[in-house]
C-alpha cells in the first residue's frame, strides 16, 4: 500500500478539538444549571446553603429534607431522563434515516399512555385523592403496565419490519399505525372511565420529573448509562449505516442486527423513562437536531453531545417549569411540548424546501 | 490471482438470475462486467462481497472464500463502492475515515488518520477535507466513496456502475483513477459498466454476461465485435481511433416501426437531430 506518506492535518485536529470543546462546554453548563436548579424553588435558600446541605451540613432540618428528597432527585431525574431520551432519539433517527424518528412518531409514547390508562381502569391501579388532588395510588403498577405496552409497540415494529425488511419507511409507517391504534384504545378506556379515573389517566400522561424517588432514579440512571455505552460502542456502525445500507455491509457491518438491537434498546430506554416519569415529549427530537446542526452527524460526537444536551435541555426546562408560574409548578412536559412543537414544524418546513 | 469466482448461482424469488458464473482477476487488473440491462451484473458484483448470498459457488479472494469470512475480515480484503453514495452531514475526512472501520476497534489511531490524509491527497480531495459531503457534486462524492474503499486497504475493489450519472470529464477522471489505483496498489478492480466505450478504454479484461451465464471472458485485446453484437443483439464494429478502441453500432434506429406500411412516414429521427445539432 502507498498510503504511508500522510500526516494528521492540523485543520482536522482543530475540527475534532472543537467538537470535544462543545461537549466539555456542555458538561460545564450542565454543572452550572444543576447548581441553579438546586437553589431555586419555594423554599428560599442560597446556593451556599444548598451546597452545605449536600455535604451533610444543612443549616436547618427543613432544608436538608428539601435538598435531599425533593430538589436533588428531581434535578437528577431531569438530567438522566433528558440524556436518555435524547440519546435514544439520536439513535432512532439514525437507524430510521428519518429526522422525525422519535418515541412519538413510532407510537411508543402512545402505547405507554394506553398502558397507564389500562392499569388505572382495569388492573385496579387505583386512585388516591388527598386534599382534592388526584394521584395514582400504585405507581409501580402503572409504570409496569406502561412499560409493557411500550415494549409491545416496539416489538410489533420490530416483528413487522423483520417480515417486511427493516426499511426505515416500513418502521415509521408501522409506528404511525400503532400510535393511532393505542390512542384509540386510550380513548375507549377514557370514555368508560369515571371522573376520578379520567383525572388519574390524564395526570399520568403529564410527564413530571418530580415523580421519581431515589430507587426509580437508580433504575432510570442504570438503563440510561448501559444503553448509552452500548450506543457509543456502535457509533462507527451508525456512521456506516448513514453512508447507505450496502456501503455499511461492504464495511463489515451486520446492518440488520445493528438496526434491530439499536431499535430494541432505544425503545427499552424510552419505555423505562416514560414508565416512571410519564410522557415527556420532544426532548428526544429537539436535542439531537440541535446538536447535529452545531457539530454534524458524526455519531462518535453526536451521541455524547446529545447525551449532554438532552440532560441540559430537560434540566433547564424542568427548573423553568418550576418557577415560571410560581407558586404553581408546571409539569415539565407542558413546557417541552411548547418548545418542541415549533421545532418539529420547522423541520417539516425545511424538508419540503 | 486475487479474485477467483467459481460457479456462482443466485436466485431471487425462485427466478434464477445467475446460473454458474465464474471469472478471474489478477493484481493490477481492471475487469469490466458487461451485458444487457437486467442480466445480473450488479447481482454478481454483490455476490462477490456477500451483500447477496449466492445459493452455490465460491468467491475466492487470495484463495480464501469471501462468502465464509467474518464481515470484518471480508471488509479488510474487499472494498465495495455502491452505485449511489448516500450523503450525510459529515466532513469529507470523516466520511473517508469510515473506510478504516474494519481496522478500528474502538477509536481511530494516528495511523488511520495518516492513511486517510494520504488518500485524500492522492485523490486530489485534500483541499475539501472539511467540507460536508452533502454539499459535494456527484463526481466529488464518487471520489470520496472510492477513497473510502481504498483506505480499507483491500486486495479487491468492487465498483457498481462507478460512472453512472457523471458527466464526460468526471467519467474519465473516475475511471482513470480506478485504473491507476489498481496498478499502483497491485489490487484487482472489478466494476459493472454499461458504457462499452468506457470499458474498452479503461478495462484490462472483460466479462460479458448473457442469460445469467458467462458469454465471454478474457483480456480486452481479445474482444471481437462479434461477441458484442451477439450479447446486445446489435451489429457492432470495433475500431482503433487515436490509439483507443471504439465500438460503433452499425444501425442507428432500433425503435419499433410505428407505421410499417408507409415508407414515406417511417420514423427516422436521426437526420433531424443531426441537423439540429449543427452550429447555426
Amino acid at each position: 500500500m502507498h498510503f504511508n506518506d500522510g500526516t494528521v492535518p492540523a485543520e482536522y485536529a482543530r475540527h475534532i478539538g472543537a467538537k470535544r470543546l462543545f461537549i466539555g462546554g456542555g458538561v460545564l453548563f450542565l454543572a452550572l444549571s444543576l447548581a441553579w436548579s438546586m437553589s431555586v424553588g419555594a423554599l428560599d435558600a442560597s446556593f451556599a446553603a444548598v451546597l452545605k446541605a449536600l455535604f451533610g451540613m444543612a443549616e436547618s432540618k427543613r432544608l436538608d429534607i428539601v435538598v435531599w428528597n425533593i430538589r436533588l432527585p428531581q434535578a437528577l431525574a431531569a438530567m438522566t431522563a433528558g440524556a436518555g431520551l435524547a440519546t435514544a432519539g439520536a439513535v432512532m433517527q439514525s437507524i430510521l434515516r428519518n429526522p422525525l424518528g422519535s418515541p412519538f412518531t413510532l407510537g411508543i409514547s402512545h402505547a405507554a399512555a394506553f398502558g397507564a390508562a389500562f392499569s388505572v381502569m382495569l388492573l385496579g391501579g387505583g386512585i388516591m385523592t388527598s386534599k382534592g388532588a388526584v394521584s395514582i395510588s400504585s405507581p409501580y403498577l402503572a409504570a409496569g403496565s406502561a412499560f409493557c405496552c411500550s415494549l409491545l409497540a416496539a416489538g410489533a415494529i420490530l416483528v413487522i419490519s423483520r417480515a417486511r425488511g427493516t426499511s426505515p419507511e416500513s418502521m415509521v409507517l408501522t409506528g404511525v399505525a400503532l400510535g393511532a391504534l393505542f390512542t384509540a384504545g386510550t380513548m375507549f378506556l377514557q370514555y368508560f372511565a369515571d371522573d376520578v379515573q379520567l383525572a388519574a389517566m390524564v395526570f399520568w400522561t403529564f410527564g413530571d420529573t418530580a415523580r421519581a424517588s431515589w430507587s426509580e432514579l437508580a433504575i432510570i440512571a442504570a438503563a440510561t448509562l448501559c444503553c448509552g455505552l452500548y450506543f457509543q460502542a456502535n457509533a462507527w456502525n451508525y456512521n456506516a449505516i448513514d453512508a447507505g445500507g450496502e456501503t455499511a455491509r461492504g464495511l463489515g457491518v451486520r446492518v440488520e442486527r445493528v438496526r434491530m438491537t439499536g431499535m430494541l434498546l432505544a425503545s427499552f430506554l424510552t419505555a423505562v423513562i416514560i414508565a416512571f416519569l410519564g410522557i415527556i415529549g420532544f426532548v428526544g427530537l429537539v436535542a439531537p437536531h440541535m446538536v447535529r446542526r452545531l457539530i454534524g452527524a458524526d455519531h462518535r460526537y453526536l451521541l455524547p453531545a446529545s447525551f449532554v444536551c438532552g440532560a441540559l435541555l430537560l434540566l433547564v426546562s424542568d427548573t423553568a417549569a418550576r418557577i415560571v408560574v410560581a407558586p404553581h409548578v408546571l409539569p415539565v412536559s407542558v413546557l417541552t411540548a411548547f418548545m418542541g412543537a415549533p421545532v418539529f414544524l420547522l423541520l417539516i418546513a425545511r424538508r419540503r424546501s | 490471482m486475487i479474485l477467483e469466482a467459481r460457479d456462482i448461482h443466485f436466485s431471487y424469488q425462485s427466478r434464477e438470475i445467475l446460473k454458474g458464473v465464474s471469472c478471474l482477476a489478477g493484481p493490477g487488473q481492471t475487469l469490466a462486467i458487461l451485458g444487457p440491462n437486467g442480466v445480473g451484473k450488479t447481482t454478481f458484483l454483490k455476490c462477490l462481497c456477500a451483500i447477496h448470498k449466492p445459493s452455490m459457488g465460491a468467491a475466492l479472494v487470495e484463495n480464501v472464500d469471501a462468502l465464509r469470512m467474518a464481515p470484518d475480515e471480508a471488509a479488510r480484503k474487499i472494498g465495495y463502492v455502491a452505485q449511489r453514495g448516500q450523503t450525510a452531514r459529515m466532513t469529507v475526512f470523516d466520511a473517508v475515515l469510515l473506510g478504516r472501520k474494519p481496522h478500528i476497534r474502538w477509536r481511530a489511531s494516528a495511523r488511520d488518520l495518516r492513511i486517510v490524509d494520504a488518500a485524500l491527497r492522492r485523490l486530489d480531495l485534500a483541499a475539501m477535507r472539511l467540507r460536508h459531503i452533502d454539499a459535494l457534486s456527484g463526481g466529488e462524492l464518487q471520489k470520496v466513496c472510492i477513497a473510502r474503499a481504498l483506505v480499507q486497504e483491500p486486495r479487491l475493489l468492487l465498483l457498481d456502475e462507478p460512472t453512472s450519472s457523471l458527466d464526460l470529464k468526471n467519467q474519465l477522471a473516475i475511471l482513470s483513477l480506478v485504473r491507476r489505483a489498481a496498478r499502483e496498489h497491485g489490487i484487482a478492480a472489478v466494476m459493472t459498466m454499461h458504457d462499452l466505450n468506457l470499458a474498452l478504454r479503461f478495462a484490462d479484461a472483460f466479462l460479458f454476461l448473457k442469460d445469467g451465464e458467462v458469454f465471454a471472458h478474457g483480456p480486452m485485446r481479445e474482444l471481437r465485435a462479434e461477441i458484442v453484437s451477439e450479447v446486445y443483439g446489435v451489429p457492432v464494429e470495433i475500431h482503433r481511433l487515436g490509439g483507443v478502441l471504439v465500438a460503433a453500432p452499425l444501425v442507428d434506429d432500433l425503435s419499433p416501426d410505428l407505421e410499417p406500411h408507409g415508407h414515406d412516414h417511417a420514423p427516422n429521427p436521426r437526420p433531424e437531430r443531426l441537423r439540429a445539432a449543427q452550429p447555426l
